[in-house]
């Protein structure tokens, strides 16, 4: 009994110390006794939320570095935004080292969670849904990690975002995994980021897949050195229906994965079908530009072996039917707009086939386009797996 | 003989506020740069008839020329500097204010012909930075206590509209009082101050020297014979620019709203949106010069839906003079 005890009292002391738990319960005043939880949380706490349906009229915040939320389960812990009267996300997330898991959020009426500055974040096994399927009404991001370096999002559950249901943007250090995007605008996006790992995601059911983007006039630029591998990109057939005017808006209907500018990416070992415009497509910047900091075209893109099934069998291009013809009733897996940049602009995998719009010039309209089979040469650069994905110490905390 | 002893102390507590009536009109030091978070906005002193907003010893009131608009809610701004400290000029920016400093906002609407007060916004120079805390006041108007995690509260706005008024949460006000990491005051620029003011600090011995102003900006009940672009520009940076600005909550839209800020492209202008998901009304640009209707910027103005209005905090109602002195600049771009 007393090496019981001993032994009781040294893994106490192992612990954090003084890491507090505060659990907060579903009911009356919920929206208070949550958001007074979040606050008053020390570095080391662990805020609980007991099962249930929490309805929220405001949006959360968190502010402390070091904080867990924990919920009892994606569908078990439920945050209800459905009625929410003011601020642009459900939670908000300004610490770092922040560990959210375990809980769903419905119908933000903005975004569900963003995490600015927020360094080292996780997001595990956390569910945001808008319940109500694919609507331009709906809140624009999922899961929304900007401007943070260290992000791990894995096993969570994203649907019906009518801009991207998980958006890195403006961050280093990001790996997305065993994640579902689902009936979303863009499934996974990584904008504007560098160092990124998407692998083991299921994308279906959105308007594209997997999208690795790089803009202008943003305060964080040069996105690249991206890996995109062993993923399920599947049936990425739903309409657009971002509100119009939005950068994913230009998103054709049907496309996998679609990588614009950027500088060293690597898209490799995944599963791609059912994708009817292409499976892969591969551009430059379409539009006009002045910021001079910002290259528009891909570099050093490597799209490696995939599984390719059927695709390319229904395109939202210009032209669709004499290039069905063209191509003898589907287009080739992988698209490209025919600009790129140096030698190794873009590469393919011995035996992969595509096709190219040819265009002559960065911003050209595809109405200028003269298609043609795509000839570009073997890989003969690749992505470093050991320069990208989340600092090896997140994953610890998913243990 | 329990009973007794309670019955003493209270006796001997009220005894003791009685007598500190008369010997503290002075607010308490200790407790504006303590450590601690007070439980109610009497605890610091700032006012020697709080429900009345008088002010105490050391307490300055002040009003910004164009002021920050939140819902149509009057507002009470005040000053505290400790005994013989002093702020400093920084050229046309924030007053420097010593630690042991703090500034005091109440918010208040009409009701039935009375002044009701609905909060009070407590912002402390501490030796660790600056701490932002909200105080709600009680329907009895006699005492605000802290509400951390904030509160609505039922009012009807100026323009007659009944709305549920949002008391921000502590973490909110840092929202827009965020930057690069710290809390930073944001109201008190000597360019958003009166000359006068100013002087009448300088010569009370309050503020080290009177700041050098380019331009002031101009004083919003005045802002008809202002130029277009003035009032506009000052009703960005005093709405917008805390969040709009490198380092602020909203740098990753790239927009830059801040009165200095002169390329026009970090103010909108011919900017596309990065963000602003469906936000963005279908339009291409925040500002297209001569078109305020073929602007993103004065959409979003006159939207009250979460996720879309901007300011995301502290409106719930449209500002319809902000937007039409938007629109006005807009249109003669």
């Amino acid at each position: 009994m007393k090496i019981a005890m001993t032994a009781l009292a040294l893994a106490a002391a192992a612990s954090p110390a003084f890491a507090e738990t505060r659990t907060v319960a579903p009911g009356d005043g919920a929206q208070e006794r949550l958001q007074e939880a979040l606050i008053l949380a020390k570095p080391g706490d662990e805020v609980v939320l007991q099962p249930g349906r929490y309805v929220l009229t405001d949006g959360l915040s968190l502010d402390t570095d070091n904080v867990t939320l924990r919920g009892a389960g994606m569908d078990a812990s439920v945050l209800d935004f459905t009625g929410q009267e003011g601020a642009g996300e459900g939670l908000l997330v300004t610490s770092d080292k922040v560990t959210l898991r375990d809980f769903g959020i419905e119908n933000p009426k903005g975004d569900g969670v963003k995490s600015k500055g927020a360094d080292d974040i996780v997001y595990h096994r956390v569910r945001v849904t808008w319940t109500g399927g694919p609507k331009a009404s709906n809140g624009s991001y999922g899961i929304y990690p900007v401007e943070s370096t260290g992000v791990l999002v894995d096993g969570t559950i994203v649907s019906g975002a009518s801009d991207a249901g998980i958006y890195v943007g403006q961050s280093r250090k990001i790996t997305i995994r065993n994640s579902i995007a689902q009936g979303n605008v863009a499934g996974i996006e990584i904008e504007n980021s560098r160092d990124a790992l998407v692998e083991h995601n299921l994308a279906t059911r959105n308007t594209g897949g997997i999208l690795v983007f790089d803009l202008p006039n943003l305060p964080v630029m040069g996105g690249g050195n991206v890996i995109v591998r062993d993923n399920l990109v599947v049936g990425n057939d739903t309409p657009n229906f971002a509100p119009p005017g939005n950068i994913v808006g230009g998103v054709r209907r049907g496309t996998g994965v679609l990588v614009m500018a950027n500088d060293g990416v690597l898209v490799e070992g995944n599963t791609i079908t059912d994708n009817p415009t292409s499976q892969v497509m591969v551009v430059s910047y379409p539009m006009a530009f002045t910021d001079k900091r910002y290259n528009p075209y891909p570099r050093n893109v490597v799209v490696g072996a995939n599984e390719f099934a059927r695709g390319g069998y229904d395109p939202q291009i210009e032209g669709k039917d004499m290039l069905l013809a063209a191509f003898g009733g589907a287009l080739p897996p992988v698209m490209w707009d025919g600009l790129s940049q140096g030698a190794t602009g873009l590469t393919v995998a011995p035996g992969v086939d595509g096709w190219s719009l040819n265009l002559e010039h960065q911003g050209q309209k595809t109405t200028d386009a003269k298609p043609g089979p795509l000839k570009v040469a073997a890989p003969t650069t690749t992505v470093d797996p050991a320069t990208v994905g989340a600092p090896a110490e997140l994953e610890a905390r998913l243990r | 003989m329990r009973r007794f002893a309670v019955l003493l102390t209270a006796a001997l507590a009220a005894a003791g506020a009685m007598a500190a009536v008369p010997h503290a009109p002075h607010p308490n030091d200790a407790v504006i740069a303590g450590k601690d978070l007070p439980p109610t906005l009497a605890d610091y002193g700032f006012f020697t008839d709080a429900p009345s907003q008088v002010p105490a010893e050391g307490v300055t009131p002040y009003r910004l020329n164009t002021p920050l608009w939140s819902d149509g809610a009057e507002k009470l701004r005040f000053v505290y500097l400790p005994d013989g400290a002093k702020a400093r000029a920084q050229g046309e920016g924030l007053l420097d204010l010593p630690v042991g400093a703090a500034l005091v906002k109440t918010f208040a609407f009409q009701d039935h012909g009375k002044r009701r007060l609905i909060e009070t916004r407590v912002l402390l120079h501490r030796a660790d930075g600056w701490l932002a805390l909200p105080y709600l006041w009680n329907a009895e108007q006699t005492e605000a206590r802290l509400a951390l995690a904030g509160a609505r509260v039922p009012v009807v706005t100026p323009d007659g509209e009944s709305i549920a008024y949002r008391v921000p949460n502590k973490n909110q006000c840092k929202e827009c009082h965020g930057l690069n990491g710290a809390v930073v005051p944001i109201g008190p620029k000597a360019r958003n101050l009166s000359r006068d003011w100013l002087a009448a600090q300088v010569a009370a011995g309050r503020l080290d020297a009177m700041p050098k102003v380019a331009a002031s900006l101009p004083v919003w009940e005045d802002r008809a014979s202002a130029p277009a672009a003035f009032a506009a520009r000052a009703y960005l940076e005093a709405n917008c620019a805390h969040c709009h600005q490198p380092g602020a909550t909203a740098s990753n839209s790239g927009l830059d709203l801040r009165w200095e800020q002169t390329d026009p492209h970090a103010i909108g202008i011919e900017k596309r949106p990065v963000a602003a998901g469906r936000g963005s009304f279908d339009l291409t640009y925040d500002v297209v010069p001569g078109h305020p209707e073929q602007s993103i910027l004065p959409q979003r103005m006159r939207s009250t839906e979460p996720g879309v209005a901007m300011p995301e905090l502290g409106r719930q109602t449209v500002d319809h003079a902000g937007v039409e002195a938007v629109e006005r600049w807009i249109a003669g771009l």
